[in-house]
């Protein structure tokens, strides 16, 4: 036997035992991420089964549809702020989306050209980028605050569906802006190109094949901003004001879900109740998020022609 | 003013073309012949696609992109035209083929419905006429509102043919619109834009020695120079530029020597 034999027989056994030394490694490694993902999932559910368990004990026909009594001893059911809730989302939407979904579809398609043509209108679109960017990290009280000195005050609109709508519309604002910005970048440079060799215009091409290349994006945008206007307290407590009544113009005052909650739990005895909305408001934000999944699965097939 | 019967299509002036302070294209003087089928072959980097995409103003939507000289369809200044028009009747193949996440039918009727038609029976007999062009017809015909991207690449190819047809160009700009695609779709592009020859002036940019040579009336050489940019080698009839070339540096790119 040479010694450069004798060498790499030592070097081999030397690996093995590395090898065993990794496999050790490798199955502590292997466990310990195991624990933190069983840990985090268990706390999601142990809250979740919490919540529900409690919530369905005061869930009944009556609660769901009777309005509250108001007062410290909480009675009566969420009938009214359900509905207030969706008239908040509907009419966030209805401002925050096309406002959202343009200055994406100006900051994607025109700011461009807009840039090489004057330093000013470059250095004002800079600054609209990183407004978004900031925006999308400042407290929602803020936002609240804000809607509350310049809607309910300034403005006179009071509290009601009108100035909550506007904060929150703010509120949501950079989130639309950005995922419709994400969803526009990602429309293949090779759609535009062969829309305008066509001839057709520029606005043609971005609303025949643009916009509805990249809608899975821009609709999970939008539908993580219901989401976040169904769970957002502060800010509506500051804009919306809090009545228990059924709101009748976007002057109104109202009560969503989460605001419910809150002053249940804060102003009220009837914890129990409290629970209860807000395993209403749980099981709406989980529905919400499987039909995300449902919808953007579906959109993001069609446009990819599975179907 | 269409094009007559080896009437001249283009003239192009001197052209040249910048990308930012890097010139593309240097000096480019030729004329294109209507109802024929001009080549441009070259090696990699020689600004091919750039010329091409010089005739429908595509390069003006790189930024930091300027045009010197002038390039004349039909004896006006391209510049001049509106450039949606001109793009209407200077239909463009890309090198992948690009349908977009549409119905087979809608892929079609784009540009029509982009122009301001309407009438979905004006729609239907575009779109089947197209199709027809396009050597499409029979494969799809059944399938008419089903995605396009399930169709396969040479499909693909032959429906943004029938897409660009469906506006009714007198010009086609070709980017190696077979470079994608298998040995035997290839061949069926090549054979469309024969009969296609009988209508419009096609202008094709390839890599394929043999798709020039077998295909193409005219062929233009294209070259870098030493500072970078693409410049017009030799331009002649095809038979001519393939067996009898008259400048050496020609003779070595079809030989294989470079490129």
């Amino acid at each position: 036997m040479t010694s450069t034999e004798t060498g790499s027989i030592i070097s081999l056994a030397k690996t093995n035992k590395n090898y065993k030394l990794n496999k050790i490694t490798q199955y502590f490694g292997y466990a310990l991420v195991w624990a933190c993902g069983f840990a985090a999932i268990a706390a999601v559910f142990w809250i979740l089964g919490y919540v529900l368990s409690q919530g369905f004990q005061v869930i009944n026909y009556e609660f769901l549809f009777t309005r509250p009594a108001g007062g410290v001893s909480g009675e009566g059911g969420i009938s009214t702020t359900v509905v207030s809730t969706v008239y908040l989302v509907v009419l966030t939407l209805v401002i925050a989306t096309p406002l959202g979904v343009g200055a994406a579809v100006y900051l994607v398609e025109y700011a461009g050209d807009a840039v090489k043509e004057s330093k000013l209108v470059a250095f004002l679109v800079q600054a609209a980028r990183m407004g978004v960017e900031i925006l999308a990290g400042v407290p929602s009280i803020v936002f609240g605050l804000f809607g509350f000195s310049l809607f309910v005050l300034y403005l006179k609109f009071g509290f009601s569906l009108l100035s909550a709508s506007l904060s929150g519309a703010a509120l949501i604002l950079p989130t639309i802006i950005r995922t419709s910005e994400e969803a526009l970048l990602t429309v293949p440079r090779s759609y535009r190109e062969g829309s305008l060799s066509l001839g057709a215009t520029r606005w043609h091409t971005i609303y025949s094949v643009v916009l509805p290349t990249a809608m899975p994006g821009i609709v999970t945008g939008i539908v993580l901003s219901v989401g976040r206007i169904i769970a957002e307290t502060a800010i509506f407590w500051v804009t919306l004001g809090g009545s228990f009544y059924l709101p009748q113009s976007i002057r109104h005052s109202g009560r969503s879900l989460a605001l419910h909650v809150y002053m249940l739990a804060s102003e009220t005895r009837a914890f129990d109740k409290a629970m209860g909305t807000a395993a209403i408001l749980i099981l709406t934000i989980i529905v919400l998020n499987l039909t995300i999944n449902l919808v953007s699965r579906r959109l993001t097939k069609h446009i990819s022609g599975k179907v | 003013m269409t094009s007559e019967k080896n009437g001249h299509k283009f003239i192009i002036n001197n052209l040249e073309v910048f990308y930012g302070d890097f010139r593309a294209l240097k000096g480019i003087n030729m004329v294109i012949k209507a109802n024929a089928i001009t080549s441009i072959i070259g090696p990699s980097g020689c600004g091919k696609s750039t010329f091409l995409r010089a005739f429908n103003r595509m390069n003006d939507l790189v930024p930091n992109t300027s045009t010197k000289g002038q390039i004349e369809k039909d004896a006006l200044d391209i510049q001049m035209l509106d450039v949606a028009e001109l793009r209407k009747s200077v239909g463009m193949i890309f090198q992948r083929p690009n349908p977009f996440p549409k119905s087979i039918f809608d892929n079609v009727a784009y540009g029509p419905r982009a122009h301001g038609i309407k009438a979905i029976n004006q729609l239907e007999e575009i779109v089947e006429c197209s199709l027809r062009q396009a050597v499409l017809w029979d494969e799809v015909k059944d399938t008419l509102h089903k995605s396009a991207l399930a169709l396969s690449g040479g499909q693909q190819q032959r429906l943004c043919i029938a897409r660009a047809l469906a506006v009714n160009p007198d010009v086609l700009l070709m980017d190696e619109p077979a470079s994608a695609l298998d040995p035997i779709a290839s061949l069926k592009i090549e054979e469309l834009i024969q009969e296609l020859k009988q209508t419009l002036t096609v202008i094709i940019v390839t890599h394929n020695m043999q798709q020039a040579a077998r295909a193409s009336d005219y062929t233009a050489f294209f070259n870098m120079d030493d500072d970078r940019a693409g410049y017009l080698v030799e331009y002649d009839i095809t038979a001519k530029v393939f067996t009898n070339p008259e400048k050496r540096l020609t003779e070595d790119y079809i030989s294989g020597r470079f490129g």
